[in-house]
């Protein structure tokens, strides 16, 4: 474990427990983010991504469950460079330690800003309110600061736009609302679901020129989920593949894109069509789809669609996330001979 | 009617001339008309026979609402949609009634972009698949229509016994190859693709857009691509039309496109997606501020108050479609003026690592 | 495609085919068999569907199920108590206790005592007085008669009313009006809400502002006044048929409303979604859209909204009859025999006259909770 990460999943496990059967949304992840890092979880849809930063946050809705593993992190009351880490799995959910660390050390930036804003409050209520919900000061200081952190995320006019009503803005400045919001206590680690997705392309870039700005300024850590392989090579710093609730692999940035050891990894790449490819010519593609949660096939999560599938060991063994390297992690039999223990 | 072709005597399917979609904005108790969403607003464009057209914007340009003029799932207000059919005879869609059109749909189809919601649940794959071969095939024999179906479920690349299946069996990636066997099952000329990847996941994206270019190849198809992500557009389309806001801004062959881009919305457009290559990473917001409304568009050029090359006459005046080289149409008042930078082509290798 | 390219795609097939074997079944499963595995999941609704099985049971062969013929009077066996069954006697036995009444001749009421030296011997499949199978044929059989029907005197397994019919034999019959009633009563203003509100959602325009201005109007009408009104506009000189019928048709006019609404809701939201414009562009018909596509989605839907609707019509016809409005004498149901309940006396000197009101709570609880999961069940792909 990386001693100065603020916070270090370990082997965290979510199940869901339905009629139909029991769904291993998250299977084991492990992952460590530094102060000021920002680490990109990519994949695809029913890989875990989303489960895991519920997980973390500790709001996933029955019938989910954090079975297992353990989520480290740090709180800022704690010493900087201290080791005392708070065990979030541990926690309640609802309890209130762990609704001070979320808002407080930890906030989201939700994939819907449109639905994570009230209709009926104004821009500026809101913003208060969130306030005033960790911190004890008055109205008018609240204001002042909903307004500074507006103007710090480029709303136009903060003091408009105090009294205006979510649906009369555009998205790209709904979204740039709810960075705010998420900014107002100053959190360690910021999390950001998909901000992106609901959002054109333009506003896209401004947006995560924008993450990109305030991560440096304030010296926040960043998680960022999202499916768009171009947008977590433009802002993410240490990236974290999964494929259905497993990492395949974990590493740089550069390493990911430029040395990927996983096959998925390597197909995922060479499958999206770039602007810098040659046009016209069939794209290498993996074949098959992602399986119903509910068929998750034994061992390894993607022997089925893997080209490089070594029958008896891939379809038996479920393959460790091991060390390959300086910094890189990857799980698969190619690499290591290290299995998931039953 | 006649439809012109293009100099290098490529043969026209499609022509759309000052096609308008308006829709009106009620307001108060008496819903009485008070403006318009000029959401298609006179445009005017071409599609080849056997290429692939794409059609691009940012939401609200009015790309699906062109799409769903020329299939007339939408009335369009105002305007031409001329269509070469079969038989040679050129045809006004968009002056047609209901009953004319139906004989035409055996020659335009249609793939949606969310194959979730774009198949019923309660049909089997055979009976979706057959539809149209039924009610406007003339298949009425079930023997005979399960015979084209297993064809085409075997073009599109899945297996013939899935027919009884329900679509609730499959994934996206295979849903969507279902509504394509659909489209195509009376032998189409012309496929409008309503984004027909950007519901599915990346790993099945490029599976997509390789069969729709074997398809292509093989049934000499032809393609309207719409689609809001620029790098599938490059991958699949010969010819690319951008729209801003109800209007096209720039027509070119892909290529000249994103290697020399006219337009400076364009080149922004461009320049904002996020090329997966962490070496390459743009340090500077290719644009500031937000799409406008249909509803109420800024005077002058709709794209002056982003743009950085602006000047007084961009304010005022509202520049024409013009070209400015062969097959290369622009609006804007110094296409000629400016330089502005695309894409290099192939000498920026791929990106990925495999 | 090929040869190579083909067997590796066959491999993945198998690889990934290897992992739902299950699977198929669901596969191929219509929209039915969905709804009814996750129906069957529901297990207080799935216990509520038997349950209405066995009223729709009585509401069909009433005559079976009784004892006596249910007008019958008797006016030596008025206010007779429940005499019950017994079915342990020293080992397994399946009898009555019979009753004995004298006149009070202070009160001149009937007061009955429950002989327990006297017992009358009962069986299953025994033979009584003559009904007719659905008006077809006719036949003696009961599934519970006397042994000796010759001898014995006739059990009341309820008691008996005022005039000294058989209250259980009365609540058979009760059952098969208050159901039909209801069940017919819904199936009218269903077929009006379908296709008024279809209209209304599919062709817009003026037909649905012609068709939304009289549901509104007819919901505004406060609904217990105007039944009364119409109800007391009845002539009294109607036969039991026709008033029955009457009835029905008051009910279901002012009920069609809701169902309305809905239906047009649906089409409007229908109208939208992908796969309707796909069936246009398909080359289909206006009427093969609506019945092929839009009607067959609404289905599961509109049968939970009918079977929460039964409920509120059974309670609305009980409660008419029961303020004299609805269904007279001679006719039976619920409602008629909860008038014979109105009178404070009666009630406290024969309880068992409330019976009727919990057959009412019954039936209307049982309808409820299998609408409930019909509902539940109506959308299987989430």
């Amino acid at each position: 474990m990386n001693t100065n990460a603020i916070l270090s999943v370990r082997n965290l496990k979510t199940r869901f427990t339905m009629d139909e059967g029991t769904t291993k949304a998250v299977d084991g992840v492990s992952f460590d983010v530094a102060p000021g890092q920002v680490v990109g979880i990519v994949g695809e849809s029913g890989c875990g991504k989303s489960v895991t930063i519920k997980s973390i946050l500790r709001i996933v809705q029955k019938p989910g469950e954090v079975v297992g593993g353990e989520i480290l992190f740090r709180p800022q009351r704690h010493g900087e460079n201290g080791t005392d880490f708070v065990d979030l799995a541990k926690l309640d959910g609802r309890g209130k330690e762990m609704r001070t660390i979320r808002g407080n050390d930890i906030a989201l930036i939700p994939q819907e800003p449109m639905a994570a804003l009230s209709p009926v409050h104004t821009i500026g209520n809101q913003l208060v309110e969130a306030v005033q919900l960790h911190r004890k000061i008055n109205k008018r200081q609240a204001e002042e600061i909903a307004i500074e952190r507006m103007k710090e995320v480029g709303v136009p006019s903060p003091e408009e736009r105090m009294s205006a009503y979510s649906w009369e803005l555009s998205g790209g400045l709904r979204q740039r609302v709810m960075i705010a919001m998420a900014l107002l206590c100053s959190p360690r680690l910021l999390i950001a679901d998909e901000p992106t997705t609901a959002i054109d392309v333009t506003t896209q870039a401004q947006v995560l020129n924008l993450l990109r700005g305030l991560q440096k300024n304030h010296d926040m850590a960043i998680i960022f989920i999202t499916h768009d392989l171009g947008v977590i090579a433009q802002v993410a710093d240490d990236v974290v593949v999964m494929y259905l609730g497993r990492v395949m692999e974990t590493g740089p940035v550069d390493d990911i894109f430029h040395n990927p050891l996983h096959p998925y990894t390597k197909a995922l790449l060479g499958s999206i069509p770039s602007i810098h490819t040659t046009s016209r010519e069939p794209l290498p593609t993996i074949e098959g789809s992602i399986p119903h949660p509910f068929n998750r096939p034994a061992g390894c999560p993607f022997f089925p669609r893997c080209a490089a599938y070594m029958p008896g060991k891939c379809d038996r063994q479920t393959p460790k996330l091991e060390r390959i390297g300086e910094h890189q992690s990857v799980s698969c039999f190619l690499h290591h001979e290290v299995a998931e223990e039953i | 009617m006649s439809l012109a072709n293009s100099s290098d005597d490529k043969v026209t399917l499609l022509e759309v001339k000052g096609l308008s979609k308006f829709f009106p904005i009620k307001k108060g108790v008496l819903r009485r008309i008070q403006g318009q969403v000029r959401a298609v607003d006179d445009v005017s464009f071409r599609i080849y026979e056997g290429e692939t057209l794409g059609l691009v914007g940012e939401s609200g340009c009015g790309k699906t609402t062109t799409s769903r003029c020329i299939m007339r799932a939408l009335d369009p207000t105002d305007g031409e949609i001329l269509f070469r059919s079969a038989n040679g005879e050129i045809v006004d869609i968009a002056a047609m009634r209901e009953s004319e059109i139906r004989p035409l749909r055996r020659e335009i189809q249609m793939i949606f972009q969310d194959p979730y919601a774009s198949l019923n649940p309660r049909m089997n794959v055979m009976d979706i698949i057959g539809e149209s071969l039924q009610v406007i095939g003339g298949m009425s024999a079930r023997e005979e229509r399960s015979a084209r179906v297993a064809e085409l479920l075997a073009l599109v690349g899945l297996r013939p016994e899935y027919m009884q299946r329900f679509p609730h069996a499959f994934s996206g990636g295979q849903r969507q190859r279902i509504a394509i066997a659909r489209a195509l099952a009376l032998h189409p000329r012309l496929v409008v693709a309503d984004e027909p990847v950007s519901a599915l996941d990346v790993s099945v994206q490029a599976q997509v857009l390789n069969l729709m270019l074997k398809l292509q190849r093989e049934l000499n198809l032809t393609y309207l691509f719409v689609a809001h992500d620029l790098s599938v557009v490059k991958h699949i389309c010969d010819r690319v039309i951008v729209m801003y806001v109800g209007k096209i801004v720039e027509i070119a062959p892909t290529e000249t496109l994103f290697s020399a881009p006219k337009h400076p919305y364009t080149a922004a457009l461009m320049a904002a997606v996020p090329v997966a290559d962490p070496r390459q990473r743009t340090a500077m917001t290719p644009l500031e501020g937000d799409v406008p409304s249909p509803a109420n568009p800024p005077s002058g050029c709709y794209f002056h108050p982003r743009c950085r090359h602006a000047v007084e006459v961009c304010v005022k005046k509202q520049p024409a479609l013009e070209e400015c080289a062969d097959g290369h149409l622009v609006r804007c008042h110094r296409a000629a003026e400016l330089s502005l930078p695309g894409i290099g082509g192939e000498n920026e290798a791929a990106t990925a690592g495999s | 495609m090929s040869a190579e390219t083909e067997s590796k795609t066959e491999n993945i097939e198998v690889r990934q085919a290897g992992q739902r074997e299950d699977a198929d079944a669901i596969s191929v499963a219509p929209n039915w068999k969905l709804v009814w595995w996750r129906f069957r999941k529901h297990r207080l609704a799935l216990v509520a569907g038997v349950l209405l099985f066995f009223i729709i049971l009585i509401a069909g062969f009433p005559g079976f199920f009784s004892t006596q013929d249910p007008s019958q009077s008797d006016t030596t066996g008025s206010f007779m108590p429940p005499q019950g069954i017994h079915i342990w006697d020293d080992g397994p036995a399946f009898f009555a206790y019979a009753a004995n009444g004298a006149r009070n001749p202070r009160t001149l009421r009937m007061e009955w005592q429950l002989d327990e030296s006297q017992k009358v011997p009962l069986r299953l499949f025994g033979r009584g007085y003559e009904w007719k199978v659905l008006g077809l044929f006719t036949t003696d059989i009961h599934l519970i008669g006397l042994v000796n029907p010759d001898e014995d005197k006739p059990i009341h397994l309820l008691g008996t009313d005022r005039l000294g019919r058989d209250q259980w034999s009365r609540l058979m019959y009760g059952t098969q009006v208050s159901l039909s009633v209801g069940l017919l009563a819904v199936f009218i203003s269903t077929v009006l809400g379908i296709f008024l509100g279809g209209i209304s959602g599919y062709f817009g325009g003026l037909a649905d502002m012609v068709i939304q201005r009289v549901v509104e109007l007819l919901q505004s009408i406060p609904p217990i006044p105007i039944w009364l009104a119409l109800s007391a506009a009845l002539p009294r000189t109607w036969s039991v048929t026709t008033s029955y019928l009457a009835i029905t048709g008051i009910l279901a006019l002012l009920t069609w409303t809701t169902l309305a609404r809905e239906v047009r809701g649906r089409f409007l939201a229908l109208r939208e979604e992908d796969f309707v414009v796909a069936a246009k562009l398909a080359g289909c018909r206006q009427l093969r859209i609506v019945f092929r596509h839009m009607v067959p989605t609404m289905n599961s839907h509109i049968i939970a909204a009918v079977t929460l609707a039964i409920p509120v019509m059974i309670i609305n016809e009980t409660f008419l009859s029961f303020l004299g409005l609805g269904l007279r004498p001679p006719a039976i149901s619920w409602g008629v025999l909860l008038q014979e309940a109105q009178n404070l006396q009666s009630v406290a000197l024969a309880p068992w006259l409330l019976l009727p009101g919990v057959a009412v709570i019954i039936t209307v609880l049982v309808l409820n909770v299998l609408g409930d999961g019909l509902r539940d069940a109506a959308d299987p792909y989430h």
